[in-house]
């Protein structure tokens, strides 16, 4: 059954601009698979490491900064796209260095600051960030001479980039170490008593979600052909975090269900509601009273408990009554 | 050889000295029963052991290997393990699950992230093994939510077993439960062999009395009697301290 679910979605994803047709639902489309990467890539520290952030777009940011600044200065694609995730990796072990000293509450104001850095200096180091104009680039990517130029074949570039994402972070949650992962996140103290290097276990978890909120950064840069200093802002940031937690934390569908239903309020639902925020602000309230694990384990749930109630109920038990 | 010696080991929180000037010696194989009152120090003294907490000075030695500025997860690897007073397990995961992250604790797999967990069917097996050394293979894939507290107290031994280690840290793991889950706990204990030394905190003096070889009362941090059964039970300070007279 999961499998032929499995087949059906890659079948629907794979063939979506065909029966879309209209080139600006692809690229809402392609929106959503470069903001599900980064909310999966999120989720790694969320999610499983229990670690709430609130810096990530600083690092999808470095990501997309440092590839334009590579285009502009003339390189390849191939060194693009090393150079922006070696920069990416670089920033979030300093980020994971400086962060990991804290735990909890002080975690996530460490991120914000450092996160905060990175707006600072792509709004004010106008030399090297162009400021607030941001920077442009005038080309895609065309691999193995394929021009990624027209929606569709930007989608599609994008899908298979997500679907190694996906397949990377099932792979990563079914392993030991995603099981070493989530075990510092439910009992660091047991873990240290039982020979685990938690520091270092969550510093490699934070260099991973880094890596895909680089990998994200990149292609939010080629999509775009341009990135300013709002891709990095703190709204940003807290943007891809609802993605996770509206979709259900430590999930592999949750955080793409998130990314899902905010491009969509966003880019969709805006041009028919003119506060979009509002009610994309109600339906976090609501998934926060009626399935506080996110969207996904609840409608799981949901969905059992419906099944339940249409299953024949077997006969209840008679009590015999005690003679008096 | 010693199989776990402290020497003038001394922690103090602030102004509150909790662990003062303490000295012990337990030999291989043997079976230490640490009794004290509230706030002797005891689960402190266990910190201090593990690497928990740091030592303000005094030297701790495993089987003669000084662990005093080791971090705490190096002592795992070098044959400590412990249990604790209140259980801290990984309540989502099923019992297997637990006590398989006790033996990944050990093993370099745990850095792998490519290699399927469930795959790992050696492994898995010793987890099933261990598990069935404490009596709980039945409930292997129960999540440990859905346990009792007894059976919870056995998957915190099993745990710690599952480590094989040299050196075993019981802190009072007759805690919470009924006289015969008491009963139970100790003929469990009784089955661990010789070459696993424990030395085991406990409150329960009818149940802790027959597993202890020797017996040491700490109190406000000190050593205050050292001896076996016989001894410390007839010493006159140990009766001051539980019975008051």
């Amino acid at each position: 059954m999961k499998r032929l679910a499995l087949a059906v979605a890659l079948v629907l994803l794979a063939s979506l601009p065909w029966w879309v047709g209209n080139s600006y639902y692809i690229n809402v489309a392609t929106q959503m698979l470069i903001y599900a990467i980064l909310a999966l890539g999120l989720n790694v520290l969320v999610g499983y490491a229990g670690l709430v952030t609130l810096g990530h777009a600083g690092l999808f940011g470095i990501a997309a900064y440092a590839g334009a600044t590579l285009v502009n200065a003339g390189h390849g694609h191939v060194v693009v796209t090393i150079g922006a995730l070696a920069a990416t990796l670089a920033v979030t072990a300093v980020f994971a260095v400086l962060a990991l000293r804290g735990t909890g509450l002080g975690f996530v104001m460490i991120t914000v600051a450092l996160g905060q850095i990175v707006w600072g200096i792509a709004y004010r180091w106008i030399s090297l960030t162009n400021g607030d104009n941001g920077v442009s680039i005038s080309a895609r990517p065309s691999p193995f001479g394929i021009s990624l130029l027209s929606a569709d074949a930007f989608y599609w570039a994008t899908l298979a980039v997500f679907l190694i994402a996906v397949a990377a972070m099932a792979i990563f949650v079914a392993s030991p170490f995603g099981a070493a992962v989530r075990g510092t996140r439910d009992q660091p103290r047991r873990m240290t008593a039982l020979g685990y290097n938690v520091w270092l276990t969550r510093f490699v978890a934070f260099l991973f979600s880094g890596f895909w909120s680089g990998v994200a950064g990149l292609l939010y840069l080629y999509y775009n052909q341009f990135v300013s200093p709002q891709a990095v802002a703190l709204s940003a940031s807290a943007e891809a975090l609802l993605m996770v937690i509206a979709g259900g934390t430590a999930t592999l569908l949750g955080p793409i269900a998130g990314a899902v239903l905010v491009i969509i309020m966003k880019y969709i639902a805006s041009a028919y509601i003119e506060r979009w925020n509002f009610v994309l602000g109600a339906i976090f309230v609501v998934i926060v009273i009626f399935m506080p694990e996110g969207l996904v384990p609840g409608s799981v749930r949901l969905w059992r408990w419906a099944i339940s109630l249409l299953r024949p109920q077997a006969p209840p038990v008679l009590r015999r009554e005690s003679g008096r | 050889m010693t199989a776990l010696a402290l020497h003038d080991l001394n922690k103090a929180f602030g102004g509150l000295r909790v662990t003062s000037s303490v000295n012990l010696v337990v030999e291989p194989g043997e079976r230490r029963l640490i009794i004290g009152p509230n706030g002797a120090g005891k689960t402190t003294l266990f910190n201090l052991i593990t690497g928990e907490l740091r030592a303000d000075a005094g030297r701790i030695m495993l089987f003669d290997r000084d662990l005093t500025g080791i971090a705490a997860r190096r002592r795992a690897h070098l044959g400590l393990a412990r249990t604790y007073q209140i259980i801290t397990l990984f309540p989502g995961e099923t019992l297997a699950r637990n006590v398989t992250l006790s033996l990944l604790g050990l093993s370099p797999l745990r850095w792998n992230p490519f290699v399927r967990l469930k795959g790992q069917h050696g492994l898995l097996a010793r987890a099933r093994e261990t598990l069935a050394r404490v009596g709980l293979d039945h409930l292997a894939d129960r999540p440990v939510g859905q346990t009792s507290y007894g059976e919870r107290r056995r998957v915190e031994i099993a745990m710690a077993l599952a480590q094989s280690p040299k050196v075993l840290l019981l802190d009072e793991p007759f805690a919470g439960l009924s006289v015969e889950e008491r009963r139970d706990v100790l003929a469990l204990i009784g089955t661990i062999p010789r070459d696993v030394t424990i030395v085991m905190i406990e409150h329960d003096m009818d149940v802790a009395l027959e597993f202890a070889e020797r017996i040491t009362v700490l109190h406000f941090g000190q050593v205050i009697v050292e001896g076996t059964r016989a001894e410390v039970v007839q010493h006159p300070r140990t009766r001051e301290i539980y019975l008051g007279e």
